[in-house]
C-alpha cells in the first residue's frame, strides 16, 4: 500500500523537468538516427548471423528497400583455397548505392546526443525514484484480471482524454519499461558492438551478441521493435487529446 | 555545506563541460583533422578524441582460426589500371600496369617525408624484415564483414627502417589509383597495423590491392587502403586534398 501511495505522489505532479528535457533529447536523437540508420542499411539491406557476411555469403533475409536490395554484380568468383567449398572472392563491378560518407557521421554525432540522453535519464530515473514508483510495474498490477482490464480499455474509442503524466497503467508501465531499460540499452550496445575500435577493447561485447553481424541484426530488429513503439505512442498521444499531451510533455502540466 | 557542495558541483560540471570540449576543439589545431565548420566532421573529431581518450591504445583486435577465414568481396577500385570500376589515374593506371606486366618487380615502396633516412622498399626487401601473419575481420562501411587472413610487414618496421623523427605525428598512404589517406601514430604503431602482401596464404590478388595494402585493424576497411605506392610521415595533420576523404565528406577517423 505504501508503494501505491509513493507511486501517487510522484504522478501527482505531471511530468517532471529532467524527465521532459531527457525525453525531448532522446527524441530529437532517434528521428536523426531513425533517417540516417535507414539510409545506411540502404547501402548493404543484407542481414546475417555470426561474425562475417557480405555478398559473397548466404543472408538470413534481405531487405527489399532501396537501389541495392538484390543488385549486386560480380565477375565470376575465383577460391582462395582448393577445396571445393573453399570461401571466394570476386571483383564487384557496378559501385552500390552509397550515401554513407554523410549517413554514417550524420549516426554517430547523433548517436553522442542519444547516449548523453539515455544516461542521464537511467541514472534520474534511479536516483529519484522515477524508475521504481513510476514504471516499475507492482506485482499485483500484473494479475491476469488487471491486464485484461488494461487491455480491454484500450480497445474502447474513443478513448477518454487523460491528464498528462504518471501514474500510469499497467499496458504503458510495460512499453515504457521494455523501451527504456531493454530496448534503448540493447540500441546502444548492439551499435557499438559493430565498431572494430570499440571491439578492441571490449571483445566480450562479440561473445555477447554472437559476432558483429548478429549484432547488426539484433540492431535492426530493436529498431524495428522501437519503431512499432513509436508509432503506438503516437497514436496513443493522439486519441486522448493530443495537445494537452504535448502541453504536458514541454511545459509539465 | 550546502552551499559549498553545490558550488564544488558547479567547478566539477564546468569542468566537466570545458573538457568535454576539449574533446571537440583541442589546443593543437595542426594536430586535429579539420572541421572546415561542418557539423558532421566535429562530430567525426569528438569520435576520434573520445576513442583516444577512453580505449587502450594498444588493445588487439580478435584473431580467427584459419577455419574462420570466409569469402571477401574485392570493391573499390578492383585494377588501378582499368578505367570502368572504382577510381582511376591515368598515370598512375599506367605505372600500374607497367609493374605488374614486370610481376612487380621493378615496384618500389617509397617512405619519405619526417624520416631520417627516406628510401624506397622492394617487395623482397619488405619481405625480408619481419613479418606478421593476422586473421583479422574487415569492416566495410557498407555494413558487411569478412574475415580474411593477411600476411606483411608491421607498419612500425618500416618506419623503424627509415628512422622516423621523434616529431612525427602521421603516416599518410598514397595509392596508384591516387588515393591518399593518413592515420596518427596510436595506430600506425599498433602491431596489427602492417603492409600487407599476402593473403589467405598466397601473394595478394590484384583485386584486393596487389603488391602491397594496409591493414589498419581497429578502424573502417576504407582506411585500409589498397595498392599502395607511397608513405609520407608529417608532422602536422594534412588533409590531402581532393584525394583524402575529408574534401570527399567522409570522415577521417573511423573506429567506429
Amino acid at each position: 500500500m505504501r508503494l501505491r501511495e509513493a507511486e501517487a505522489k510522484v504522478g501527482s505532479r505531471g511530468h517532471r523537468l529532467w524527465v521532459r528535457l531527457t525525453h525531448w533529447l532522446i527524441a530529437g536523437a532517434v528521428l536523426v538516427l531513425i533517417y540516417s540508420g535507414v539510409t545506411i542499411l540502404m547501402a548493404h539491406p543484407r542481414f546475417y548471423w555470426g561474425n562475417a557476411g557480405n555478398d559473397l555469403i548466404q543472408p538470413l533475409f534481405e531487405v527489399p528497400l532501396g537501389p541495392n536490395y538484390h543488385h549486386v554484380s560480380f565477375a565470376p568468383a575465383t577460391r582462395f583455397f582448393p577445396s571445393h567449398n573453399s570461401p571466394v572472392t570476386a571483383d564487384l563491378l557496378v559501385e552500390p548505392w552509397n550515401q554513407n560518407s554523410w549517413a554514417r557521421s550524420l549516426h554517430f554525432l547523433a548517436a553522442w546526443c542519444f547516449a548523453a540522453g539515455l544516461l542521464a535519464y537511467l541514472a534520474l530515473a534511479c536516483a529519484t525514484g522515477h524508475a521504481r514508483y513510476v514504471l516499475w510495474p507492482r506485482r499485483d498490477e500484473l494479475e491476469r484480471n488487471n491486464l485484461w482490464q488494461d487491455v480491454q480499455a484500450h480497445l474502447h474509442l474513443p478513448m477518454p482524454a487523460v491528464k498528462p503524466g504518471p501514474p500510469y497503467a499497467i499496458l504503458q508501465k510495460l512499453a515504457y519499461t521494455l523501451v527504456v531499460f531493454v530496448a534503448l540499452p540493447l540500441m546502444f550496445l548492439t551499435g557499438i558492438t559493430m565498431s572494430p575500435g570499440i571491439t578492441a577493447n571490449y571483445p566480450i561485447l562479440l561473445v555477447i551478441f554472437g559476432g558483429a553481424q548478429s549484432a547488426r541484426t539484433i540492431h535492426f530488429f530493436t529498431f524495428a521493435f522501437l519503431a512499432i513503439f513509436l508509432l503506438i505512442h503516437l497514436a496513443m498521444i493522439l486519441l486522448t487529446g493530443p495537445l494537452r499531451q504535448l502541453r504536458g510533455m514541454i511545459l509539465g502540466n | 555545506m550546502n552551499d559549498r557542495r553545490l558550488q564544488l558541483s558547479r567547478r566539477a560540471l564546468i569542468g566537466g563541460l570545458v573538457s568535454s570540449g576539449a574533446l571537440v576543439l583541442p589546443g593543437c589545431s595542426d594536430q586535429q583533422p579539420p572541421t572546415y565548420g561542418n557539423i558532421l566532421r566535429m562530430g567525426d573529431n569528438l569520435t576520434y578524441n573520445a576513442q583516444r581518450l577512453l580505449l587502450s591504445s594498444s588493445a588487439l583486435v580478435t584473431e580467427y582460426d584459419r577455419s574462420q577465414i570466409t569469402s571477401m568481396p574485392a570493391i573499390g577500385t578492383i585494377d588501378p589500371s582499368r578505367s570502368d570500376v572504382g577510381h582511376h589515374d591515368p598515370h598512375g593506371g599506367e605505372a600500374y600496369a607497367a609493374l605488374r606486366s614486370g610481376n612487380f618487380a621493378d615496384w618500389r615502396l617509397k617512405v619519405e617525408g619526417s624520416v631520417n633516412n627516406p628510401r624506397s622498399f622492394s617487395l623482397a626487401e619488405l619481405q625480408h624484415l619481419r613479418s606478421r601473419t593476422q586473421i583479422t575481420r574487415h569492416t566495410c562501411e557498407q555494413g558487411w564483414t569478412a574475415i580474411a587472413e593477411w600476411t606483411g610487414v608491421p607498419l612500425r618496421a618500416v618506419l623503424a627502417a627509415a628512422g622516423v623523427r621523434p616529431s612525427a605525428r602521421f603516416v599518410q598512404f598514397h595509392t596508384f589509383d591516387l588515393m591518399a589517406d593518413g592515420i596518427d601514430m596510436v595506430d600506425a604503431l599498433h602491431p596489427q597495423t602492417i603492409l600487407a602482401y599476402g593473403m589467405n596464404g598466397r601473394e595478394l590478388p590484384i583485386g584486393h590491392g596487389a603488391p602491397l595494402r594496409l591493414r589498419v585493424e581497429r578502424q573502417i576497411g576504407y582506411k585500409s587502403l589498397k595498392f599502395l605506392r607511397r608513405i609520407v610521415v608529417t608532422d602536422q595533420f594534412d588533409d590531402l586534398g581532393r584525394a583524402g576523404p575529408i574534401r570527399n565528406g567522409w570522415a577521417w577517423f573511423n573506429g567506429i
